[in-house]
């Protein structure tokens, strides 16, 4: 044989774990085994992981920079806040629409300035100089064009080296302006381990100078807020669509098809309900001490996660016409989604799947694999924390090093005339002694099989290593691992953009994964990936060193 | 051409103690440019009878990048050429890549080119080596002599010893080579046995003592050189003694910058010698 790749058959975790060791210098391998679990049952509970540290300089990562964490993920998605990049072009131009967020514009009067891209476009000269006067030029001209409700300015690197106080010159516009709120985010792509950092800086701003600023009434029986959902391929229309139908209204998504206003309203809800832990976490929490609005995990990726997490939320608001309307509902949407399961099942059972990507994702989707009767092999998050592999019981461990240091935590006291605890002490302690979660998150970790691998930040290399030792029957990831991947011969879905695919949530999401998964695992063009004299070589030889 | 940087501690005395020398040098017939690497522009002053420059960051900033030669060098004393990179104003941009920006900008217009018939350019660099920009005459052989002003207070010594560091990290993999210090006396006790011996543990030497005089004060007054304001002056002397000595200079080495302990030591040896 000219190569020395052979499937394993009975493979064994160790020897996975050493084998993606082995070419590391010592020094490497040594952080990244931390980083590295096999899954296995403890008496103190779910083993130890390293996550949200440095990648090691050289390692080609999957992670993507604090910009985008901030300026991409999390702002991206609203409508109706001109997000002017303060940079050199590339980094606007490189951010712009590339999550496939949908976003809804068709009610009367709505403004959408997503498929704009605004730049200060900085050039030499304004490094030299510095680039206030230019930033203050472009909030000026975006407003004239414009006038947007608001104009979120965000840094790139080099302004964060010059030095440019961008945080003064919004201000300075937001009072000229007087009624478009202009408030900037200390972004720089370098400030962080991972987008993660992004995401922390982008919903701190959000909510010190956007939430609460709307205080007239919002419509609406079962209020909630939706955290963490981002409306890729259009996830958030599915799911508002099912809480529509329940009767639940949904007053603010973080930020997926979101608006300013819903933004600013979202302190009229009465539950927080959570998708992405990873993202927004920490925006539960506050909004819960200062305007005491309870939040619990949900998860809306699989049929049976989305009816679990509606009775989750009507549980919540204890109202038997919501309960009995939840039942309603998911029996209504049920027999759709299972006869398509039924369908698939025998052609997708026992295949198996890789997940690494986001800071939930990897998670959530393994309840649609798993709907599927398929086993993931090995996940992991590009970004995460410990917390999202072991559950928040660890959060009072987590080591505060200098890179956490290094991004902002705000400190939020009870709203003095809007604090309303949406619950009294009664009522929370008894859903909780009936078994009822809040701020709960257990991880990924006690979710997958024992001797699964858990690997935090997988880079290519690995990635790659993985493959070729475990062949697994589908690979998930975003853009940058996708043909690496399929050059491997092994089918790609990318869960960050969703190729050109979506909706997954929901129901009629989960219709459609198991349609396009059923397609990509069971078709035979990978086999036809090796050319016929690279499967049956006339001649062969092997490298000296082999 | 020989291509020199001056370096040295804020407040030293680069700007004057180049322009001077520079003056020397045009009275030994030599064809020199001067290029100011400090953002307040003040460097090429006293051969031009004041801050009559515009710099070559706002000739870029108003002409964009349709500039002629003509427009950012301009003639002083005894055809010297004169050019000020300026930069931002304190506090905003980034200075040090306003230098970068400005050294590219002149070869790119041919400012060094051998039909300009120069012999000499001299950098006049902003106090420390601060970051990579103020570096940026010592990369790539922009710079290939540097002569480092310095006085025996211990900032200034210790400044020298700084931008020694500088040059060694760009001499293993250029041409840069350190000249000399020079020192520029502030009457401290023992000071030319001090920098000579500061020289020498440096690997270098002291290629001139200037002596203080208050006619170089006199002449900054009066917008020249000393040597243009009062050629017959004991200082106009020294000034055309130590262009000579740069001039026949043939001493060029990679400096081995002190440890902070043995230039202590050196500090405290000489100054106690006083005592």
């Amino acid at each position: 044989m000219a190569t020395k790749t052979k499937k394993m058959v009975q493979w064994n975790p160790t020897d996975i774990k050493e084998d993606m060791l082995k070419k590391y210098p010592p020094k490497v391998a040594r952080k990244r085994a931390k980083q590295i679990l096999i899954n296995e049952a403890q008496e103190s509970g779910t083993p130890e992981i390293t996550a949200n540290v440095r990648t090691i300089p050289g390692i080609i990562t999957m992670r993507g920079c604090t910009y985008a964490g901030c300026k991409g993920v999390i702002l991206g998605p609203t409508r109706d806040i001109v997000n002017i990049t303060h940079g050199p072009i590339g980094c606007g131009f490189y951010s712009w629409l590339t999550r496939r967020n949908q976003t809804d514009a068709s009610g009367e009067g709505d403004e959408n300035y997503m498929p704009y891209c605004f730049s200060t476009d900085m050039e030499d000269k304004d490094i030299i100089f510095g680039g206030e006067k230019k930033l203050e030029a472009a909030i000026q001209e975006a407003y004239d064009l414009f006038h947007p409700k608001s104009i979120a300015v965000f840094a790139t690197c080099p302004v964060g080296l010059i030095g440019d106080d961008i945080h003064a010159v919004a201000k300075k516009m937001k009072d000229k302006l007087g009624d478009c709120n202009v408030f900037a985010f200390s972004c720089e792509g370098y400030k962080g381990v991972s987008q993660s950092a992004g995401h922390h800086i982008a919903n701190n701003q959000i909510f010190r100078h956007v939430v609460g600023e709307n205080d007239e009434p919002k419509e609406g029986k079962y209020k909630i807020n939706l955290l963490g959902e981002y409306n890729i391929g259009g996830d958030g229309f599915e799911i508002d669509r099912i809480l529509n139908k329940c009767g639940i209204t949904n007053l603010a998504t973080f930020s997926g098809n979101s608006t300013y206003d819903q933004f600013a309203s979202c302190h009229q809800a009465d539950l927080n309900a959570v998708m992405c832990h990873r993202s927004i976490n920490y925006v539960a929490d506050m909004l819960e001490t200062k305007f005491g609005i309870p939040w619990v995990k949900v998860n809306f990726i699989g049929a049976e996660s989305t009816a679990k997490s509606l009775r989750k939320i009507a549980r919540y608001f204890g109202d038997k016409e919501l309960v009995d309307r939840v039942e309603e509902v998911i029996a209504e949407e049920m027999p759709a989604v299972v006869a398509v399961r039924e369908d698939v099942l025998p052609r997708t059972t026992g295949k198996t799947a890789m997940l690494f990507v986001g800071g939930s994702r990897a998670h959530h989707y393994q309840d649609l694999f798993g709907e599927m009767g398929m086993k993931t092999l090995s996940a992991g998050y590009e970004f995460a924390h410990r917390d999202d592999y072991e559950g928040r019981h660890v959060l009072p461990n987590l080591k505060v090093d200098a890179d956490s240091r290094n991004i902002e935590e705000i400190e939020v006291e009870a709203d003095p005339e809007r604090f309303n605890p949406r619950k009294s002490e009664a009522e929370l302690k008894a859903l909780e002694e009936d078994g009822y979660e809040f701020k709960e998150y257990d991880g990924i970790i006690p979710d997958m099989e024992n001797g699964s691998l858990v690997i935090d930040d997988l880079n290519q290399y690995e990635a790659e290593k993985l493959v070729e030792m475990l062949k697994p029957d589908i690979f998930c990831a975003g853009i940058k691992e996708k043909f690496s991947i399929q050059k491997l011969g092994v089918p790609m879905k990318q869960l960050h953009s969703y190729d050109s695919g979506g909706p997954y949530a929901g129901f009629r999401g989960a219709v459609n994964f198991y349609r396009e998964i059923d397609r990509l695992v069971n078709s035979r063009v990978w086999g036809y990936l090796k050319a016929p004299w690279q499967e049956n070589p006339e001649l062969s030889a092997t490298y000296v060193w082999e | 051409m020989r291509k020199v940087a001056i370096y040295g501690k804020g407040g030293i005395g680069k700007s004057t103690t180049t322009q001077n020398t520079v003056a020397g040098l045009v009275e030994m017939d030599r064809k020199v440019m001067v290029v100011g690497c400090d953002p307040k522009a003040d460097s090429t002053r006293l051969l031009l009878g004041g801050l009559a420059q515009k710099s070559v960051l706002d000739t870029l900033r108003e002409e964009g990048e349709d500039v002629e030669l003509e427009d950012i060098r301009k003639g002083g004393f005894g055809g010297t050429w004169c050019v000020e990179s300026g930069g931002p104003e304190p506090g905003v941009g980034c200075a040090g890549r306003g230098i970068i920006t400005s050294i590219n900008m002149l070869e790119s217009l041919g400012a060094y080119e051998e039909s300009e018939g120069l012999d000499y350019a001299f950098y006049d660099v902003l106090g420390d080596v601060v970051c990579g920009g103020f570096a940026m005459p010592i990369r790539d052989g922009k710079a290939e002599e540097i002569y480092i002003v310095c006085s025996g207070e211990m900032m200034a010594m210790y400044a020298a010893n700084n931008i020694c560091k500088g040059i060694m990290k760009y001499a293993q993999s250029g041409n840069v080579r350190l000249g000399g210090l020079i020192c520029n006396s502030r009457n401290v006790d023992n000071e030319r046995e001090m920098i000579e011996e500061l020289a020498r543990k440096i690997g270098t030497q002291m290629i001139y003592f200037v002596p203080r005089d208050n006619d170089v004060q006199r002449a900054e007054i009066n917008r020249q050189t000393v040597i243009e304001w009062k050629p017959d002056a004991p200082q106009a002397d020294h000034y055309r003694n130590l262009a000579k000595a740069i001039d026949e200079n043939e001493m060029f080495v990679i400096p081995s910058p002190l440890e902070i302990e043995e230039l202590e030591q050196l500090l405290l040896d000489f100054g106690l010698l006083a005592a």
